[in-house]
């Protein structure tokens, strides 16, 4: 279950903007798959070890040999705005 | 002789190998098909390969259709994304940098679910794309656009990418051959992630010669740039046997909570019938928590999806908002205007469980569950060497049925989320066709093989014996335009 003001409070941890009608929206959504997923919460998963990765992978190391990084132009090319040779962004205090 | 788009990769393959096929004239070949095509799949489309003249390299200058989602230098990849519209990375995806050098020049790029989040190719921002059997369906998802593409032709093989059955249930649903390799054998570098611990990289092809082959070529030695990617430890073998004498097949006795349609329940009997006149053992197994995998699965994917997805905030590539007043409102005004109702409703879920005081209950039980069901096909790989299920609960569903009911479309995922869990390699053929509920005509019906981590071999060799047993006659062929 999850209301709107739940919704609304995710959404600020998310930075993600959503319309009075996508609130209402998601609040229904959302409780329909969380009705689904409660059902995990029947197993006994008491001394069960989670799994983050199901590959066995200890650093994973390769040579530490230097080689050319993307040129700076490159890594620009696609940024919707550039100043001085960096991304430019609106002030995070207009 | 057939049209050059009439054969197998492999077998156009070995033409242009004996001189029989001009590499050039296979390409433009497809080229026109590509560009002329009416189901939405390509998103955009080559002119020429992009190292031209040269050497057809052992794929012969087989053209590859590649899921938008894979970075490819130069060239649009957006991930199906309107927050990605127009982008154009600076590097290529590690597999499609490894099958370009084997000879398998890029066709074009296939449309998909937003960042692969669908089952149906209707969350793309570029419309969707329609099934070739039915123009009316969805061709099945998230890799619906590699999938309708081989199936009609339009390229002789495809890349896509598999989270919880992106690779798999499109191919059921378009009547191809579709595998979700093991985890970390096929780089992710160069994959614009959704789920980072479970998307995969595999091959979707006319039959399963085709899917052996390149396979072979896209995984093999570990990659440095993906800390996660393995060596593959065999040599990918062609398959050759006609017979499963001595296979044991497990048949999951949890079956029945998936929801089957009838006619999808009686071509994977039929199968099932036909394996055991190849010699194969089928006995009834149990996959106790596979019935919590699709829950579990629903937690974990959208988790990392809303911590992966936090890079798309207007910063360094893509779209970005106008007139945003402060850095803040860049950020959730660009989030807001460049992602998809699924993209949202899945960061604010993943977001949701990742949450102070419901991280225990949520994520952290759905990893615990992980665990219980990589311990179940442990288990049950102990007894049998293949596990058997049908790949979709049913055949392709109407345009629009599920896109305004999210847990619907979920349940798509029943039978494919628990294999990416495992991490364990499956792969989907088509086993015939079946009428959809509420009659129409008849539609493919996907049959999926799951075996232990790297026993690709074994699933190929099983799958090409049933594939020859099942003769199911192929789409290009003038089934559909």
């Amino acid at each position: 279950m999850i209301d709107r003001d739940q919704v609304r409070y995710v959404a600020r941890l998310a930075r993600l903007e959503l319309s009075d009608e996508e609130v209402d929206r998601m609040a229904g959504e959302l409780t329909a798959v969380l009705d689904h997923i409660a059902t995990i919460a029947e197993l006994d998963l008491d001394g069960v070890e989670p799994t983050s990765h199901v590959v066995a992978v200890e650093n994973a190391l390769r040579p530490d040999e230097p080689r050319p990084s993307l040129p700076r132009e490159r890594a620009l090319a696609a940024a919707p705005a550039v100043l001085d040779d960096g991304f430019a962004v609106p002030s995070p205090q207009a | 002789m057939n049209a050059p788009t009439e054969l197998t990769a492999a077998q156009a393959a070995r033409r242009v190998a004996e001189g029989s096929l001009d590499a050039a004239e296979l390409f433009d070949a497809y080229r026109s098909r590509a560009a002329a095509d009416t189901l939405n799949a390509f998103t955009w489309v080559a002119q020429e390969p992009r190292a031209p003249g040269g050497n057809p390299g052992v794929l012969g200058g087989v053209p590859l259709a590649v899921k938008d989602l894979f970075c490819t230098e130069d060239v649009p990849s957006q991930s199906g994304s309107r927050i990605l519209e127009g982008y154009r990375p600076p590097y290529t995806a590690t597999v499609v940098a490894r099958l370009e050098a084997a000879g398998a020049p890029l066709l074009g790029k296939t449309n998909q679910d937003e960042f692969a989040m669908g089952s149906s190719t209707e969350n793309s921002a570029f419309g969707p794309t329609l099934n070739p059997w039915d123009r009316s369906r969805v061709p099945g998802g998230s890799s619906g656009g590699s999938a309708a593409a081989v199936a009609a032709g339009l390229a002789p093989w495809a890349i896509g990418t598999d989270t919880g059955g992106s690779i798999r249930q499109p191919a059921a649903l378009c009547g191809v051959v579709g595998l979700r390799p093991t985890y970390g054998a096929v780089s992710r570098f160069g994959m614009i992630a959704f789920a980072s611990s479970l998307d995969q990289a595999g091959p979707i092809t006319r039959d399963v010669t085709d899917a052996a082959l390149l396979f072979s070529w896209m995984t093999g030695p570990r990659d440095p740039c993906d800390a996660t990617s393995v060596a593959f430890p065999h040599a990918v073998v062609p398959p050759t046997r006609g017979d499963l004498a001595g296979m044991r097949i497990g048949v999951p006795e949890e079956l029945g909570a998936g929801g089957l349609e009838p006619g999808v329940a009686e071509r994977f009997e039929a199968t099932l019938e036909l394996a055991r006149s190849l010699g194969a053992v089928t006995e009834p197994c149990t996959l106790p928590h596979a019935p919590h995998a699709l829950a579990a699965y629903y937690v974990l994917a959208p988790a990392e999806a809303s911590s992966n997805l936090a890079r798309f905030d207007g910063v360094r590539y893509g779209h970005r908002c106008a007139g945003a007043a402060d850095l803040l409102e860049m950020y959730t005004q660009t989030r807001h205007d460049g992602f998809g109702a699924e993209v949202k409703r899945r960061i604010m879920l993943g977001t949701f469980a990742l949450s102070s005081g419901y991280y225990d209950a949520y994520y952290g039980r759905a990893q615990r569950v992980r665990t219980l069901i990589a311990r179940d096909f442990a288990a049950a790989f102990e007894r049998f060497d293949v596990i058997a299920t049908p790949t979709a609960p049913g055949v392709a569903f109407p345009l629009g049925a599920k896109v305004d009911d999210p847990m619907a479309m979920y349940l798509n995922d029943y039978f494919t989320v628990t294999a990416p869990l495992a991490g364990i390699p499956a792969i989907s053929i088509p086993c015939g066709l079946a009428a959809p509920v509420g009659g129409g005509p008849q539609l493919p019906v996907g049959f999926q093989l799951a075996g232990p981590r790297f026993s690709e071999n074994r699933l190929f060799e099983a799958a090409f014996a049933l594939e020859q047993a099942v003769g199911f006659e192929p789409p290009w062929r003038g089934v559909v335009e």
